[in-house]
């Protein structure tokens, strides 16, 4: 049952997601992978997500759930996706308002925040092994992409110079953007 | 004994019909407007929640961004649900909660269907090929940010101890649930947390 297992899929990411939206690209990864989509997928859908309004999370739930199961299954993994939240802000709202104050609790979360930023470190690496080295898992041999690596040195320093330049970050869809338009500059005429 | 008193009064008070469509309406909006999830949202909350609406005042919005920090979920979902409850009970809250989450819904499904035609496309294939090494290029800048804050050497390893393990076991194809490094993290905080209690604990004895 596709369904049921998309809303319980979500629903465990929604309730694992600390940190906010990127700390579930881990998650997402994980289970997409599970469901038979690929990495380069994977990343066209955060792509999508990153630059279109709306949480990342939730952008996500409905791309993947479309993916597998239509527009039931975009709702079913929203829904997911959403619940584990709403279900605790209310409880925190209406009966625990002391929760974040015992020291266990900010125990507990101080202990998951390195472990999200590993996470998150660790899933851009391998996302770089498979974008510019071609490498999934030690079966599949290394072929280097330098037209992938070039546009992430570009990337790289078009937000390094905007930064030193303008004094403020730069907007994550002017650099996607810029990086589609590469892409069809190197891979459409310099083949 | 007061939040009793208050989730009483907030149950009591029956939320007006113009207020239940102006929480709709606003949260649709920011839902509608924000590009860039969680972090982009909260200054379009506050403008919204505390500048213009004054539906809270600026510590009561603090005290918002710290719980939807720290609870599961994304930030967006929890201020909206917070919002929608301190508004307007169960229901305000419910109607937050979809007012941000639709136009994004709305969105991503209408390009969901296109997306794979679109990407038959021999140009757009290769624009996102392009795009994607921006995306690592995203998520790697999402985790240096976040690599800046952690400053304890015990944080250090464990985060060094998680990208290891996670690179190693992706390359050689070994399942290890994500989960399961997040509960080992939270094990880690509480295990540290009680440890440096004991220790103190001695310490008191001792110079006693």
């Amino acid at each position: 049952m596709i369904y049921l297992e998309l809303f319980l899929t979500f629903f465990k990411i929604g309730l694992f997601t600390i940190g906010g939206g990127y700390a579930m690209i881990p998650l997402v990864r994980e289970e997409a992978l599970n469901f038979g989509l690929t990495e380069s997928e994977i990343m066209n859908f955060i792509a999508v997500s990153e630059s279109t309004p709306g949480p990342i999370a939730v952008n996500m739930a409905t791309f993947v759930g479309s993916s597998q199961g239509g527009i039931l299954g975009s709702a079913v993994a929203t829904l997911g996706v959403v619940l584990p939240s709403f279900i605790i802000i209310l409880l925190i709202s209406a009966l625990l308002k002391n929760l974040l104050k015992y020291a266990g609790v900010n125990a507990a979360l101080s202990g998951v925040r390195p472990v999200v930023a590993g996470l998150i470190l660790a899933t851009s690496i391998t996302m770089f092994l498979s974008v510019v080295l071609g490498l999934g898992t030690i079966d599949d041999g290394v072929s280097f992409d330098w037209r992938a690596a070039v546009i992430l040195g570009i990337v790289w320093a078009t937000s390094f110079g905007y930064k030193k330049w303008k004094k403020k970050a730069v907007s994550p869809i002017l650099l996607i953007v810029t990086s589609g338009v590469l892409g069809v500059v190197f891979y459409e005429f310099l083949k | 004994m007061l939040f009793k008193k208050e989730f009483i009064m907030e149950k009591k008070s029956k939320p007006s019909l113009r207020l239940l469509w102006e929480l709709f309406f606003t949260l649709f909006k920011i839902g509608l407007f924000t590009f860039g999830g969680g972090y982009a949202m909260i200054a379009l909350f506050e403008s919204e929640f505390v500048s213009k609406k004054k539906w809270m005042d600026h510590e009561e919005f603090l005290n918002m961004v710290a719980i939807a920090e720290s609870t599961p979920g994304p930030i967006a979902i929890n201020s909206a649900t917070y919002i929608g409850y301190k508004q307007a009970g169960v229901l305000g809250s419910a109607l937050c909660t979809l007012g941000v989450v639709l136009p994004s819904f709305t969105i991503i499904y209408i390009i969901s269907i296109f997306f794979d035609a679109f990407l038959a496309i021999s140009w757009v294939a290769s624009a996102f090929r392009g795009i994607q090494a921006c995306v690592v290029f995203l998520i790697l800048n999402a985790g240096v940010k976040m690599l800046k804050k952690i400053k304890r050497p015990l944080d250090i390893a464990v985060m060094a101890a998680t990208i290891l393990c996670v690179v190693l076991f992706s390359v050689f194809a070994i399942k290890f649930s994500t989960i399961f490094y997040i509960l080992i993290g939270a094990a880690i905080g509480l295990a540290s947390y009680f440890i440096a209690k004991l220790k103190n604990k001695e310490k008191e004895e001792s110079t006693k």
